[in-house]
């Protein structure tokens, strides 16, 4: 063995180690690859070796190459042997590259629950802070659901360092664990009040985090977190809490009222940029909140737009970015306010920065209105000109689409201008949102009928000119386009000028060399124009342009039948089957037209995107049940494949409304006809020059148009859009006279009473009349279509879990489960009636348990209630009301918004928290000292912050921790004996000895009947720690309970002893238990129980032990004692009386007294040695410490701080 | 919360890679190449945040980072971060490795990432901010480095 260890070490030092691996792996730059194959294969050798420092060596360079992405799960258990390894050094090792590595689907990360526990609860706070650091990255439900009640101790360490790292992991532990939320929730609110900046930062953290999910469940602690925030000077906590208010106000408007004033203050004061920021964001949220009838508020949305805008101007580009953010969301609620920065917008999109252009774009589509519709996309749309960048151009694209088509195109005026914008768009090259403008394309031509004819002529020259557009790319691209375009020259064929040429047009050969998908479309469309000539032809009675027709189609049509496309050959060949079946009939003489537009009969009109999930199921319709009996698996096989054809293609299908009879179809048409010609746009349309040839037969008529490739930006025959802008405002031009002149009828009529009023008139929204009569179809929904608005949740959302109700009650089984043992609770934890319970169930007395139980869930409900009422009650913003009721707030707090001034306001918020005082009261008496900090705090902080205190320290004015108040009192003066619980039935007190055997202490209890009847079978259950166990009988498991060795009658005491055996005396520790016993009396017997805390304080694990001076000084030189020391202030007690209570109540004897000092020892049943130099000045006293121990002394010396604070 | 951190240099080469979501290797590199792609196209005196790369979270997200000399410094985080509060971490961040390494440099990150390591840990943990007040990290990490001293070191 020890030449293994021998031949271990001489080994390590040729293995290489992280800094060796690295160099080595910049000297192979050309073979890197190999170089580290080599390296890994190295590190397996090691990973064999038994030496731990080897391993660890071997899984640090692992954690490098997992960096450079190279897998590392095959050393998992590997890095579970480093991670258990004693030493802290190499114990960091492991956990590192656990955290790096291991995840949910890691299986061995099972086997480390019970290292990670013991790791949690090592003396040591590094091993603790390590564990915690590693479980936080890869806590696993599992993990999260064994190791809650460990992490939720620690949440009351001694030491802040564990505190903070211990709240901050149990957001993680919710995440996985949900059910551990309930249970845990009062301690984590309780450390939003922790005395260390870091913890209550934490705190402040993972609530934020919660309520950010589920704000509902968050609003009863907004009275807290407006006391954090007016006292709180660490930014970094406000920032928090600020954008936590922003989260919560949308819930609760009065919450919003109240946060104004404050929230403005800062926005003066603060000249952290950062703070300021969130505020603004926070008062715009409670605005938006406000947004209904708060007209009063104007004030506060005029300092955030301006405020706002001295960001936006600001040379820093951060700034900039963030405030045109925050501008957007001003922009919903008070879109007038952001419109008067039009100008400065419209600036940032040459801004050279992309983040910015885009963000700007962002304001841009909440600023358009009927108004400056047309002169915002106009500057867009030079910009699509200039963009480089495609990124940039398509965000551009997609932008001037969503800002035209928004709100059901609700700003546009002119369908044509944006039909016209949509072409010239198709000219962008090399676009990824070909499919968008074509959905826009055919959107409006199907849902503004006026705009169909207009639509039509525009993308019969777009079909005319495809090979400009189908040059360009083949895959999604621009050329889909021509799929709308296609598809609306079909569809409203009867609006073509020339649909011969637009027919040949779209038999092109070329058109073969488009995808699949559009060429179907092309196929399907070619039919539809097809009958629509055919029937005008033979209406015309000139049978021989007919069959020209028909020839036409049987010559070409068989380049589609070659089509490799599946659907595109499909259609063609059924098609070219039925022009041949045609061409024989023609040739009969038989007129067909009417037949084959049968075919295409009917009307189109769009349907909701949910109309059909909405169809009302029918009453009796099962649609669960079998129709038939499902067949035998083999044959489930057959099924047909889903992908059958083009998505698209099924969606058009889908729109076709089914069987319509002949008659109604005429009806119809002769009321879209109807419709058409009383439609002022069709007057309007200035008809095409070539118009007159429509009607002649053949196409050697029609001029053909050629285009000069060589500048294909230009297409010709296409209108401008520029030009619709121009005609837009010469028609506003002439709209705005028409008024004046109405007006200055008007106006002389009045001449005689009053004067004009204002200046010029301005032009409002409402004045623009659309050009056209423009009627946007809606959108079809089944009759009786069912209401509902869940649609858009998303059932995998893994925060849902956590939208618990925080305000219930605990229910028994929500208990966080205790894996085999608790961990040590540390002595300074504040009691408090809500921090949750963790009982041990006991078998026996279930139903009185529960009826317990019962009467405790009234007694919190009682509490809950009062509590929804302090919420309602501090909401109200009246003055601390003698005699108003609480419920009455809401009527309350209408007259208190008006007065904006700060001399008002200031007395008020003081009455205010006077209030809170108040209801705090009750429950923390230790809160007035901070509350008067806060009072001293109020009028200087506004001057004091300064950006750069995110980064320094914040701690709050040093204030010697308060938690002395909170411990139990202790009973007449130098008595061991305190209260442990009690009942009606029953008191229980208890003291606490230890005895130098076997690491044991002696709890004795003295039971005092209080009541009437005889109490027996008394039992004592107790939870054990892994640290602390009952002493129970022989045989008997860890939750039995032990007898009491007695009855009680009424009105008698006892004392009875319980042993206990400790494993660790370092820290203070506490036990909870349960005593059940029967009280009988007369009446019958009751099954009752009492729980109750055990506290161990440090204390007690010393013994009085006299030491001789000789053998004392002996013990200070060795130097092995660690040193701490305290200080307590004012102090009047005589210093006798100081000794004789440290000796009493910490087992302490003093060695030597010289005057007003003295030196002091004790020993501890492990045996560490304690000592003591006590000296007393005028007023305070301090006490030097020396022990073998550190954490014992430093925990030993705290509790005689709050001993001597009590003198 | 913050989704990911990350530390290339001018090339694009990984010098601390910190996920607190799981990722597989292929994916996170494939990532870090992707944040730097993004990053490096961005001047110096443009703004500091950039909305999200298309594999990381999604809308919500947000990369928020700073350049300093031949280093990135990239946080993923999403909205619940502030924008200018994440810009101050990072600085913390830089202003702590420098102390800790005495005039930090890209060097010292290539040599001894497990040390970069154990100071971030000391300022986030679990994508959440674990403490922004630069004395107490460093403070706290000299402890644990004093008490890997006293355990005689790695090699010990």
């Amino acid at each position: 063995m020890a030449l293994k260890m021998v031949k271990g070490s001489i080994d390590r030092m040729f293995d290489k180690n992280l800094q060796d691996l690295v160099r080595g792996i910049r000297n192979h730059k050309e073979d890197e690859a190999k170089y580290i194959s080599q390296c890994i294969d190295e590190i397996k050798q090691e990973l064999k070796q038994d030496n731990i420092a080897v391993k660890a060596n071997a899984v640090c360079k692992l954690t490098y190459l997992q960096m450079l992405g190279y897998d590392i799960s095959w050393a998992a258990f590997n890095i579970i042997e480093v991670m258990s390894a004693s030493k802290f050094t190499f114990k960091r090792i492991g956990y590192l590259a656990a955290s790096q590595s291991f995840h949910e689907g890691t299986d061995v990360i099972m086997l480390t629950t019970n290292q990670i526990r013991k790791d949690l609860s090592s003396p040591s706070q590094y091993d603790t802070g390590v564990a915690l650091t590693g479980l936080s990255c890869f806590v696993t439900p599992d993990l999260a659901r064994d190791l809650a009640n460990d992490i939720m101790t620690l949440m009351s360490h001694t030491k802040p360092y564990i505190r903070k790292k211990a709240v901050l992991i149990m957001y993680k532990v919710f995440l996985k664990y949900p059910e551990s939320l309930r249970p845990a929730f009062p301690r984590l609110k309780e450390k939003l009040e922790d005395p260390d900046p870091g913890v209550q930062s934490a705190a402040v953290n993972v609530i934020c985090e919660l309520a950010r999910r589920n704000p509902k469940n968050y609003l009863s602690l907004a009275p807290l977190f407006f006391k954090l925030m007016t006292s709180s000077t660490n930014n970094w906590v406000l920032i928090k809490i600020i954008k936590l208010f922003g989260a919560l106000t949308p819930l609760e408007p009065r919450l919003g009222k109240k946060l104004i004033e404050p929230l403005t203050n800062l926005i003066h004061s603060t000249s952290a940029m950062s703070l300021l920021y969130e505020c603004v964001n926070t008062v715009i949220a409670v605005l938006i909140s406000l947004s209904s009838g708060m007209p009063n508020h104007s004030a506060s949305i005029q300092l955030c737009v301006q405020k706002l805008r001295i960001l936006i101007e600001d040379s820093d580009q951060n700034l900039k970015y963030l405030g045109l953010l925050a501008m957007s969301k001003i922009l919903k609620t008070h879109p007038k306010s952001v419109q008067s920065h039009k100008d400065l917008i419209l600036q940032c999109l040459d801004d050279k920065d992309e983040s910015i252009r885009l963000r700007a774009l962002d304001l841009l589509y909440g600023m358009v209105s009927k108004k400056n519709l047309m002169e915002i996309v106009k500057k867009l749309m030079t910009h699509v000109d200039k963009a480089e960048g495609t990124t940039y151009r398509d965000e551009l694209l997609t932008k001037i689409i969503d800002i035209c088509s928004q709100s059901n195109y609700q700003h546009i005026t002119n369908f044509e201008w944006y039909i016209s914008i949509l072409v010239e768009l198709t000219r962008l090259e090399g676009t990824r949102h070909g499919h968008l403008i074509a959905a826009q394309m055919l959107d409006v031509a199907i849902r503004v009928k006026a705009i169909r004819k207009f639509a039509v002529s525009q993308m019969s020259t777009l079909l005319d000119n495809a090979h400009l557009v189908a040059s360009s790319t083949q895959r999604n691209g621009i050329c889909e386009v021509l799929y709308a375009a296609t598809w609306i020259c079909g569809e409203f064929s009867e609006h073509l000028q020339e649909p011969q040429h637009t027919l040949e047009a779209m038999l092109r050969p070329k058109v073969t060399t488009l995808p699949g998908h559009i060429q179907a479309v092309y196929v399907q469309n070619v039919v539809k124009l097809y009958a629509s000539i055919l029937q005008q032809k033979e209406q015309a009675a000139e049978t021989e342009a007919a069959q020209a027709v028909t020839q036409l189609m049987v010559d070409r049509l068989p380049q589609f039948v070659q089509s490799a496309d599946l659907e595109v050959q499909e259609r063609a060949s059924c098609i070219l089957q039925l022009v041949k079946h045609v061409q024989k009939l023609q040739a009969k003489g038989v007129p067909v037209a009417e037949e084959v537009s049968a075919l295409f009969a009917g009307e189109l009109n769009p349907v909701a995107p949910k109309a059909q999930k909405k169809v009302p199921v029918p009453e009796g319709l099962d649609l669960d049940a079998w129709i038939n009996e499902p067949l035998s698996d083999s044959e489930s096989e057959d099924e047909k494949p889903k992908a059958m054809f083009h998505e698209e293609e099924q969606r058009q299908a889908k729109h076709r409304l089914p069987e319509v009879d002949e008659e109604e179809l005429a009806r119809r048409r002769e009321a879209r006809k109807q419709e058409q010609a009383n439609n002022p746009f069709y007057i309007k349309s200035s008809p095409s020059p070539q118009k007159r040839y429509q009607d002649s037969p053949g196409v050697e008529h029609i001029p053909v148009v050629q285009i000069d490739l060589s500048v294909p930006l230009k297409v010709p025959g296409l209108p401008l859009s520029d030009q619709y802008v121009r005609l837009e405002e010469e028609r506003r031009h002439r709209q705005r006279l028409e008024k004046d002149k109405r007006r200055k009828k008007r106006r002389d009529k009045e001449k005689k009473g009053k004067r004009r009023h204002g200046s010029l008139p301005t032009e409002s929204d409402e004045d623009i009349a659309p050009a056209q009569q423009v009627d946007i179809v809606t959108e079809e929904m089944p009759e009786n279509a069912l209401p509902s608005d869940e649609d858009d949740k998303d059932p995998n959302d893994p925060y849902r879990a956590l939208d618990i109700d925080l305000d219930k009650p605990l229910a028994d089984s929500e208990k966080l489960p205790v894996q085999k043992h608790r961990n040590a609770e540390n002595a300074k934890s504040p009691e408090k009636e809500d921090v949750p319970v963790v009982e041990k169930k006991s078998k026996k007395p279930k139903k009185k348990e529960k009826k317990h139980k019962e009467k405790e869930r009234d007694k919190e409900k009682k509490k809950e209630k009062k509590k929804g009422e302090d919420l309602d009650f501090w909401l109200s913003t009246t003055p601390p009301p003698a005699a108003v009721p609480s419920t009455d707030t809401l009527s309350a707090n209408t007259n208190t918004d008006a007065t904006p001034k700060d001399e008002v306001e200031e007395p008020r918020r003081e009455a205010q928290d006077g209030e809170d005082e108040d209801q705090d009261q009750e429950k923390k008496p230790s809160k007035h000292k901070k509350k008067h900090k806060k009072e001293k705090e109020e009028q200087p902080k506004d001057k004091k912050r300064s950006r750069k205190k995110l980064l320094g320290s914040e701690e709050a004015p040093g204030e010697p921790v308060q938690n002395g108040a909170l411990e139990e009192e202790p009973l007449p003066p130098m008595s061991s004996y305190c209260l442990l619980a009690k009942n009606s039935y029953i008191k229980m007190t208890y003291s606490v000895q230890g005895s130098l055997q076997d690491s044991q202490v002696t709890v004795s209890i003295i039971l005092e009947n209080l009541s009437g009847s005889v109490l027996k079978s008394m039992e004592l259950s107790v939870l054990d720690s892994l640290n602390t166990r009952m002493a129970r009988p022989e045989g008997s498991s860890v939750h039995d309970g032990v007898p009491v060795p007695f009855q009680l009658p009424p009105g008698v005491s006892n004392e009875a002893q319980f042993v206990f055996t400790v494993q660790s005396i370092v820290m203070a520790q506490k036990l909870k238990g349960t005593l059940s016993f029967i009280a009988k009396d007369d009446a019958g017997a009751t099954h009752e129980k009492l729980d109750f805390k055990l506290h161990f304080s440090c204390s007690s694990y010393l013994t009085t032990t006299p030491c001789y001076s000789d053998a004392f000084a002996k013990l200070l030189e060795s130097g092995d004692l660690s040193m701490s020391s305290i200080r307590v202030d004012g102090i009047s007690m005589s210093f006798q009386n100081l000794l004789t209570k440290i000796c009493f109540h910490h087992h302490f004897s003093v060695v030597e007294r010289v005057d007003s000092c003295a030196s002091m020892y004790s020993r501890s049943i492990q045996g560490h040695h304690v000592c003591l130099l006590v000296k007393k000045g005028e007023n305070s006293v301090s006490v030097d410490g020396k022990c073998s121990d550190s954490t014992l002394l430093s925990n030993v010396l705290e509790e005689m701080k709050a001993t001597l604070a009590m003198c | 919360m913050i989704q990911a951190i990350l530390v290339f240099n001018n090339h694009g080469k990984p010098r601390l890679v910190r996920f607190y979501q799981h990722f597989p290797e292929e994916i996170q590199q494939q990532i870090v190449r992707e944040t730097f792609h993004l990053v490096l196209k961005r001047d110096d005196n443009i703004c500091n945040f950039l909305e999200g790369g298309s594999l990381i979270g999604g809308s919500d997200y947000k990369l928020i980072y700073r350049h300093y000399a031949t280093l990135y410094f990239v946080f993923c985080v999403d909205s619940s971060e502030s924008e200018l509060g994440i810009l101050d971490l990072i600085q913390v961040f830089v202003e702590t490795l420098d102390k800790c390494f005495e005039n930090v440099c890209e060097l010292d990150l290539i040599f001894h990432m497990d040390k970069v390591h154990y100071i971030l840990q000391e300022v986030v943990m679990g994508g959440m901010v674990l403490e922004t007040n630069m004395n107490e990290i460093v403070a706290q990490i000299e402890a644990q480095n004093r008490l890997e001293k006293s355990e005689g070191g790695a090699l010990g």
